[in-house]
């Protein structure tokens, strides 16, 4: 050890080379993140498989992306922990095989708003456009910014088939007729939740607008580990 | 750093001597924009600071709290601390290497590049075009761009590095090697991705590998970008401005190499108790604890450098900022090894203890860091006095109590909704069942927390006027230093 840390030691000699010194540098800077990622990529166990877990579909899909474009997982976290507390607050703790199609993952880091993991099922279509549209309509001590924009703002169904070749691209199983059909899907599910909507005393018109696809993406969200697995 | 010419002895012939100058041109760009980005981004920090409490301060679509907070974090890292970072890189390297770059053009390239990216995002995150991971929000031809300068900018340095004429490289060079290196690796890594058009891409990664990748960055971007740099302007300027010599040669080095090995392996500390394996978590926990030593190393190296000199802080903001800059440092790090133990995570995650923390870094560390380096330069660059001492003291004393308001703040909000969370009553049920109440019980931190980052920011606005009145003050052209070598 002295020999290495002397003013006239071996170490000195290094702080000489910078070459010798970037590459021993390199290498230090490697390991960690090698040792910690292969195991993640090479082991199959590391991500359990849940049979009944799909892929989003194309309107959802969109709606993943307002969420990701609004920022919202900047105050909303969808990672329920497993603590006695989370399980009563949000339900079933987040199983990493119900992110395997997230790209990116939107676990978060902050709940300045609730965690969202489960909030799938949990209230209704309307409820979900009344809150984007004014939070406080349905939440009265909200802090959450007004949406409005997304009751008047088309939603581009045409661009959902090139998300769907990338995703499928990267690994996620969506099929070919799945992508061509994908716009009719996405439109048939939007005007679903339309009507839903507008059926219940909420604004009509909604059909093609982008709240319609936050509102299916929301409405999917933790849903797929209590389907029955026929 | 200038020596005198030896007198020719009328015998003998002495060797041959050359002028080498400095391109300090470069340093007093990066300086500019440092402080003009710091205004910026702190003013979007205290922006999204009062649309917290007050949800009315959203102003619309491009302005809401989703869209700007990645512009502030973007702009108070890679806008503000970044330019700092270049800025101290380029002033002490060629110094300490006793050489101009490699490249002028070069130096250029790297900072309107580095400028062009801040614009960009400026532009494309109001827009709502992020790719959704923190820290990493810009998009794929963006992420090209930072590619490409980055590489500039890495070729320029270790050129520089094979043209210099001190062979040996101090320890702060070695922190800038580890800085440029890893920044490339951590980069590419994280941004790896399919496009979607011009403005969308999706991550190479899914789920549980995405989320481990995404902060095997992310706290890596804390270690590579917002420490290793600033130890390296920490070795550089403090022992300059103190007039004394490093506390411990052999400690810099065991505290360099734990600290780059180590460091990457934290990572995971920002997934505990999340989806990705358990023995993942623990090896970050671990790693995380372990890392404690060789940050307090450098915070001892520095504090310690000012043994017999602590009384020249009285008429010093330069050794003020300094002091302040590195205790923060130490308490930062000893809080996140802190906040990686798997108890404590699980009442800080989520709360807002974690922006505590991470603002007492970057506005204690970063910032103070960059402003007593900016205190320091700005005689020596632009050749004159500093325009007005008593406003720089004043920037001091505001700064430090604008901090301490946030962070008390944020700590307060943190641990308070924390336990309100994890509150059962006696029939074992959630004491406070509506995650509402939580929220109305810190709102008045919230105000507290914009009251402090409000003064830091009032701080900043004392910089920029010293700043311009001292410039305005100067020669339109400042010469740049100049040493005389052996040719």
């Amino acid at each position: 050890m002295s020999k290495l840390l002397k003013t006239d030691g071996r170490h000195r000699k290094l702080e000489g080379w910078p070459l010798v010194f970037s590459v021993l540098t390199g290498l230090s800077i490697l390991i960690g993140g090698t040792v910690e990622f292969l195991p993640l990529v090479l082991l199959d166990s590391s991500v359990p498989r849940i049979s009944t877990v799909t892929p989003y579909t194309p309107l959802e899909l969109a709606g993943r992306d307002i969420y990701i474009a609004e920022g919202c997982g900047n105050c909303h976290s969808q990672m329920v922990r497993p603590f006695r507390d989370e399980i009563e607050r949000y339900g079933e703790y987040s199983k990493p095989g119900e992110s395997i199609y997230d790209r990116p993952f939107l676990w978060g880091s902050k709940r300045t708003g609730p965690d969202l993991a489960r909030v799938g099922g949990k209230y209704p279509d309307l409820w979900h456009v009344r809150h984007m549209d004014d939070p406080r309509s349905t939440s009265p001590k909200s802090l959450m910014p007004p949406y409005p924009w997304l009751l008047t703002k088309q939603l581009n169904f045409e661009g959902i088939p090139a998300k769907m070749k990338a995703l499928a691209a990267l690994g996620t199983p969506y099929s070919d007729s799945q992508i061509e059909e994908s716009v009719a899907a996405a439109q048939s599910q939007a005007a679903q939740i339309s009507r839903n909507v507008s059926s219940n005393g909420g604004p009509s018109g909604l059909e093609d607008k982008k709240i319609t696809a936050i509102v299916a993406y929301l409405q999917r969200l933790g849903v797929d580990l209590k389907k029955s697995t026929n | 750093m200038e020596s005198t010419q030896n007198p020719a002895s009328p015998i003998s012939s002495s060797p041959a001597r050359i002028t080498v100058t400095f391109d300090d041109q470069i340093t007093r760009y990066f300086v500019i924009a440092t402080a003009i980005w710091g205004f910026v981004g702190m003013l979007v920090g205290a922006l999204i600071a009062l649309q917290m409490p007050f949800w009315q301060a959203n102003l619309g679509e491009y302005l809401s709290f989703g869209r700007l907070r990645p512009l502030h974090t973007n702009a108070v890292i890679f806008a503000f601390a970044g330019n700092a970072i270049f800025a101290a890189i380029y002033y002490s390297s060629q110094r300490l290497l006793k050489t101009r770059m490699f490249s002028d053009g070069m130096s250029r390239f790297h900072f309107w590049g580095w400028q062009a990216v801040i614009v960009s995002a400026a532009i494309t995150l109001p827009l709502g075009i992020t790719t959704g991971k923190e820290y990493a929000e810009l998009e794929w031809p963006i992420d090209v761009m930072i590619t490409i300068i980055w590489v500039v900018f890495a070729v320029n340095y270790f050129m520089t590095l094979r043209i210099r004429r001190e062979k040996h490289m101090y320890v702060a060079i070695w922190f800038y090697i580890a800085t440029i290196i890893t920044i490339a690796v951590l980069h590419i890594g994280n941004s790896l991705a399919m496009p979607v058009g011009l403005f969308k891409s999706y991550p190479i990664y899914a789920g549980v590998q995405d989320a481990f990748i995404q902060w095997w960055y992310g706290h890596n971007a804390v270690a590579f970008f917002l420490t290793t740099p600033f130890l390296g302007l920490m070795y550089y300027f403090l022992p300059k401005a103190a007039e004394r010599p490093v506390f411990s040669y052999r400690l810099s080095i065991v505290h360099f190499w734990s600290l780059v090995f180590l460091y990457i392996w934290a990572g995971p500390h920002h997934l505990n108790y999340t989806s990705i394996p358990e023995w993942a978590v623990t090896l970050g926990m671990t790693f995380s604890v372990m890392l404690w030593m060789p940050s307090w190393g450098g915070m001892i190296n520095g504090l310690f450098t000012l043994r017999g000199a602590w009384h020249k802080l009285r008429d010093s903001v330069v050794l003020k900022m300094f002091v302040i800059g590195i205790t923060f440092y130490g308490m930062s790090t000893f809080e996140g090894p802190l906040l990686s133990v798997k108890t404590v995570n699980a009442l800080s995650h989520y709360t807002d203890w974690t922006i505590g923390h991470a603002h007492a870094g970057a506005l204690g560390w970063n910032g103070f860091m960059t402003f007593g380096m900016i205190y320091w330069l700005l005689p020596r660059l632009w050749r004159t006095k500093i325009w007005s001492d008593k406003l720089a003291n004043l920037h001091f004393w505001v700064g430090t109590i604008g901090m301490l308001l946030y962070v008390m703040a944020l700590y307060s909000a943190g641990v308070t909704q924390g336990l309100m969370w994890r509150a059962f009553n006696e029939s074992g049920r959630l004491l406070y069942p509506d995650f509402m109440e939580t929220v109305i019980q810190i709102v008045p931190m919230y105000w507290v927390r914009l009251i402090g980052g409000l003064m830091y920011l009032a701080g900043m606005v004392m910089l920029l006027v010293n700043m311009y009145m001292t410039i305005k003050s100067a020669d339109e052209k400042p010469t740049d230093a100049a040493i005389t070598v052996a040719a």
